[in-house]
């Protein structure tokens, strides 16, 4: 039985995998509508997050499966303190596969210890996220046509993004890839990352604070919100949330055939003028995310069209 | 000082001056019954200062816990006043329940019954990281 819980779970091969069985159901998606026949999947949101529990329940209703879950209103209830592994343990005499999310980091490992059941980690606080991942990755994929040979800023919030941190090292495994790395001195990205991944594997990187400065050079430009729960002091965070807004005056340096990505909900770091740009892709980066996750469910479940 | 040797039992030799409290509270050698004896700040030719503890029984010791501490001990089997066996120590791939992860998000932190598990990530920087929540731990 597989989980899983990082992106790192996942070798290349079966990512390019994932991939290739999302892009052949987005154009036969009537071949997939019986796969999960009577098979359910269970959505355990421990914390809200509607749009990723929607995304997992519209790839299992779209490969005829059921589903079956709760999301909590608030992370404080969470099951009146039962311990994550006997919520699991019930849990997997009834659903054939789980997706979970939870504001503790490590939940999912936690899970997977006693599952019986495959486990999706649908986001554990501010660790993986890594149904996200394999999301931006179809976006890119379905964008370029391939891994090679472009530039990617990345804006915003670098040092507690966890989707950037992900997206950097599951990216990092091709080649041909340039890196910016757009932020103000207080969000950059962290040390580790430069030396474990970027450094290591020789990797074509640079760092900036100008979103301007680098517009012209991007292919890709991913932006991320300023979280204020990051922030101790709300000063700080009112002075940099606005640091980094994307404006049509800001694009007219940007490329063409520029593809503007956002793992959403966004607050206002991409104004709303932006969205009718045919460069914005994020609408189109969270429908990619069902089909990604179909892919994943059958690979997981060990079925196939 | 002088401490009788052994007749049946253990010695962890060559420890780092100074690491032996540690060890002697990793390994639970207070809930022993039989005698422990630890020197401090012997001379050594080779360490200058060591530290060496003497258990006078023939316990099972989690090397690992060892190697994670200080991978120059040496431990030393005694049978009948001899040395039968040495071993050496080394940085264990794997730590379990030595080491609390000190990520107050971390899912072991709130869920204390879970069994801490630590993964090396970095043998040249000694490096763990916590199995659940990745956080990394200098040694
Ligand atoms: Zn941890």
């Amino acid at each position: 039985m597989r989980n899983l819980l990082n992106i790192t779970d996942l070798t290349t091969g079966e990512i390019d995998e994932l991939i290739t069985v999302a892009e052949d159901i987005i154009a036969n998606p009537e071949k997939y509508q019986d796969v999960c026949r009577r098979k359910k999947l269970a959505t355990l949101f421990f914390e809200p997050s509607t749009r990723t529990r929607l995304s997992f329940e519209a790839a299992m209703l779209d490969l005829g499966g059921n589903v079956l879950g709760f999301s909590e209103a608030s992370s404080s209830s969470t099951s009146k303190g039962e311990t994550v592994g006997d919520t699991i343990r019930v849990v997997c005499g009834y659903a054939d596969i789980i997706a979970m999310r939870h504001p503790k980091e490590g939940a999912p490992y936690a899970a997977a210890q006693v599952a019986t059941k495959p486990i999706i980690n649908a986001g554990d606080g501010g660790h993986n996220h890594p149904t996200q991942t394999l999301t931006d990755l179809l976006t890119i994929h379905r964008e370029r046509g391939s891994f090679e040979n472009f530039t990617i800023g990345f804006c915003g919030d670098l040092k507690f993004g966890r989707t950037v941190h992900s997206l950097v090292s599951a990216l990092a495994r091709y080649t041909g890839i340039h890196f910016v790395f757009i932020s103000p001195e207080e969000l950059k990205l962290p040390r580790y990352i430069i030396d474990n991944t970027l450094d290591k594997q020789h990797l074509s990187y640079e760092e900036t604070n100008s979103l301007e400065e680098a517009m012209p050079r991007l292919d890709m430009l991913y932006m991320t919100r300023v979280q204020r729960e990051r922030f101790f002091n709300e000063a700080d965070y009112i002075r940099l949330k606005d640091t980094y807004i994307l404006d049509p005056e800001k694009l007219e340096a940007a490329k063409p055939d520029l593809c503007i990505l956002h793992p959403l909900p966004r607050v206002n770091e991409i104004s709303v003028e932006v969205d009718n740009d045919p460069r914005a892709r994020y609408f189109a980066q969270a429908e990619n995310g069902k089909f990604i996750r179909m892919a994943l469910i059958m690979k997981l479940l060990g079925l196939k069209a | 000082m002088k401490i009788d040797s052994i007749q049946n039992g253990i010695v962890l030799d060559h420890i780092q001056a100074g690491r032996s409290m540690e060890i002697y509270r990793l390994l639970g050698l207070n809930r022993l019954d039989c005698s422990v004896a630890i020197i401090k700040n012997a001379r050594s030719t080779q360490m200058g200062k060591k530290d060496i503890i003497k258990i006078a029984d023939r316990i099972d010791i989690n090397l690992d816990v060892l190697g994670f501490v200080d991978p120059g001990i040496t431990v030393d089997i005694i049978e009948n006043g001899e040395l039968v066996e040495k071993k050496h120590v080394q940085l264990p791939e794997k730590l379990v329940n030595v080491l609390k992860c000190k990520n107050p998000r971390c899912i072991t932190v709130s869920e204390p019954h879970l069994r801490s598990e630590f993964l090396l990530t970095d043998r040249e920087k000694r490096v763990y990281s916590c199995a659940y929540c990745d956080t990394r731990y200098h040694r």
